[in-house]
């Protein structure tokens, strides 16, 4: 009972802050009452900080929910913000045609704009997450790297269908969405999502998910429906990713199909792989990251993206696991080194505790089997 | 227990295996040995349903099973220690044998099966919460029986068991074949290691490139004049 005593304070706590941070700053701007007692430098210097801090929780959702299918299923999807954008235009759509009038009918309170919010976020990831299957069905059947030329191309089909959609604005962006700029709504995604994803990965469910990134053919030697359980995954983070669109539909009111091209995607994957797949913790870390360092390295003005750039290199160099994770993106060079120092450890272990009993039993099983050639014509011997 | 029946198998257009005909009775280690590229692993791969025979069927228990997805077949009372050991590199030693456990949702039994796998290979149980990536190769290659054992098999498949592994560590784990033998698990036992094999095993079958060349008790084998040239170097 105690851990559910303790996981509902936390919550309570965290919910709170949430809301008191919207009551100070509602819609990203300072509450009146709060103004007076700023000086006119914070007063400038508070909305944009809180603009990154709401980016970087929309940034938490789209990086945590592409590690569960890139860094603990081990399926390298590059198609992310593709499912983003099915999410956010679904939403969107349903915010400017249905969205308001339902509101109005129930009341137009807050609550009301609420329950139309919480419809909308759920048609965008059950839209998006429609999308991860017809997606993933076919190319997770096949093992290897067909999943990252077909989320590729999903990504470019999506964005030239939205330029030529015109009932959501085409080219032009889609606008007059409603706004909601609250932290209360964008942190209970990140946080569900975190949650979410957690919960999965200490389950049987995400043991196997694992075991699948490990060795997928020792996964199915263990009963694992390894293809079924890819397009789980997929579908599952997905519509996360989907979620994560209806934030951004929501955010600045406005959509444009160029903010979901493959750029993107990559920018969701930098994120994970400079955190470190494999690691929750890791992937917030990259997005908050992320998402600060373009800001904060304004002062640099043209050279921006150049140490932007170098800040990225410079450490996938030093950690090719990512900051926090425990599998390296890209197998072999220094992957390959890492592994060596296994057969290290079991030649110390061995000396150190049973020499003795190495020789004599070394010294028989030789003696007797001294011309057993198919011992040497296995790979190298360990010791 | 496990029949194949004149089972051919090709490669796109090479023959891998060219109708090959083996049993397992219950209760029995057999032993498949052959030099490499004989058709040991495409042999073993048939039976797990990664191929599908062009010709032939695999039986197991009375039941077709040629070409049934792997993941079925853990169900149906098959486990496989695959080749080059295929531990989960990044789960801990107990949660790859949980993941060997994986169809079985009783915990007080998997519990128990766990105990009987610490039992067998004491070393494990001192490397119980080490990730598998930092075991040694024979260590690695206890896990992956051990795993095998934990979806309790009536047909346990070995590839290749003391591949890469010093004599030491190829005599333990011959010891823990011998230990799932008596505990009446039948084993399939593929080897290049053919004197060990031999000493290991109630009967053998000889492949050579995709045929059977011959069969018959390991004993009888081990003393074969053109057994021992050929693969005991004597």
């Amino acid at each position: 009972m105690s851990r559910y005593l303790r996981f509902l304070i936390i919550a309570v706590v965290v919910l709170g802050l949430l809301f008191g941070l919207d009551y100070l700053f509602p819609g990203g701007a300072i509450h009146p009452e709060l103004r007076k007692h700023l000086s006119d430098n914070a007063a400038r210097l508070l909305p944009y900080i809180f603009r990154i801090a709401m980016l970087a929780g929309i940034a938490i959702t789209l990086a945590v929910s592409l590690n569960l299918i890139n860094g603990f299923t081990g399926q390298f999807s590059i198609g992310h913000a593709g499912f983003m954008a099915v999410g956010a235009y679904s939403s969107a759509y349903f915010s400017v045609n249905f969205g308001a009038n339902l509101a109005a009918r129930l009341g137009g309170g807050k609550p009301a704009w609420g329950l139309a919010l919480v419809l909308a976020t759920l048609i965008g990831a059950v839209c998006a997450g429609l999308a991860g299957l017809v997606v993933g069905v076919p190319s997770l059947r096949l093992k290897g790297d067909y999943l990252a030329i077909v989320t590729l191309g999903f990504g470019q089909i999506i964005v030239v269908f939205l330029n030529n959609i015109e009932a959501v604005g085409g080219a032009r962006g889609y606008s007059g969405i409603p706004i909601v700029k609250s932290f209360f709504w964008i942190f209970l995604i990140a946080i569900l999502t975190i949650v979410i994803v957690r919960n999965i990965v200490k389950s049987a469910f995400g043991r196997a998910l694992i075991s699948i990134r490990e060795d997928e053919l020792a996964a199915e030697a263990m009963g694992v429906n390894t293809t079924r359980y890819k397009v789980m995954a997929f579908v599952i983070s997905s519509a996360m990713a989907g979620a994560g669109g209806v934030l951004l539909a929501h955010f600045d009111g406005y959509l444009n199909p160029k903010s979901f091209e493959f750029i993107k995607s990559f920018e969701i994957l930098i994120m994970i792989i400079l955190g470190g797949l494999g690691s929750i913790v890791g992937s917030v870390l990259g997005a908050v990251l992320l998402t600060v360092l373009p800001e904060a390295l304004r002062g640099f003005a043209e050279y921006r993206m150049v140490i932007y750039s170098l800040l990225l290199i410079i450490l996938m160099i030093t950690r090719p696991q990512g900051l926090l994770g425990t599998t390296a993106a890209f197998k072999g060079w220094r992957g390959r080194k890492q592994k060596r120092p296994r057969s290290r450890t079991e030649t110390e272990e061995i000396t150190a505790e049973d020499s003795s009993a190495i020789d004599s039993v070394a010294k028989a099983t030789l003696g007797e089997r001294q011309r057993d050639s198919s011992l040497g014509q296995g790979e190298k011997s360990e010791h | 227990m496990l029949t194949l029946e004149n089972v051919s198998v090709n490669y796109g257009a090479i023959e891998a295996l060219t109708g090959i005909s083996m049993q397992v009775a219950k209760g029995e280690v057999v032993t498949l040995i052959g030099a490499n590229g004989a058709g040991k692993t495409t042999t073993l791969r048939t039976i797990t349903g990664l191929l599908e025979p062009r010709q032939g069927r695999v039986v197991f228990e009375g039941k077709d099973i040629s070409g049934t997805p792997t993941h079925k077949l853990v169900a149906r009372g098959i486990s496989m220690a695959p080749e080059g050991r295929g531990v989960f590199a990044n789960l801990t030693v107990r949660e790859n044998l949980q993941m060997g456990a994986y169809l079985n949702k009783n915990k007080r039994a998997i519990a128990s099966d766990m105990e009987r796998a610490f039992r067998m290979f004491a070393r494990l149980k001192e490397r119980e919460s080490q990730k598998a990536g930092t075991l040694s190769g024979g260590e690695q290659q206890m896990l992956a029986i051990g795993r095998a054992l934990m979806s309790r098999p009536r047909l346990l498949l070995l590839d290749e068991p003391s591949l890469g592994l010093a004599p030491l560590v190829v005599h333990t784990i011959f010891e823990a074949i011998d230990e799932i033998r008596s505990e009446g698990t039948t084993i399939l036992l593929v080897e290049q290691n053919a004197h060990a094999a031999l000493g290991h095993s109630d009967r053998a079958y000889v492949l050579e490139t995709g045929r059977i060349v011959m069969e018959g008790p390991s004993a009888q084998l081990a003393a074969d004049p053109r057994i021992k040239e050929a693969y005991l170097g004597e």
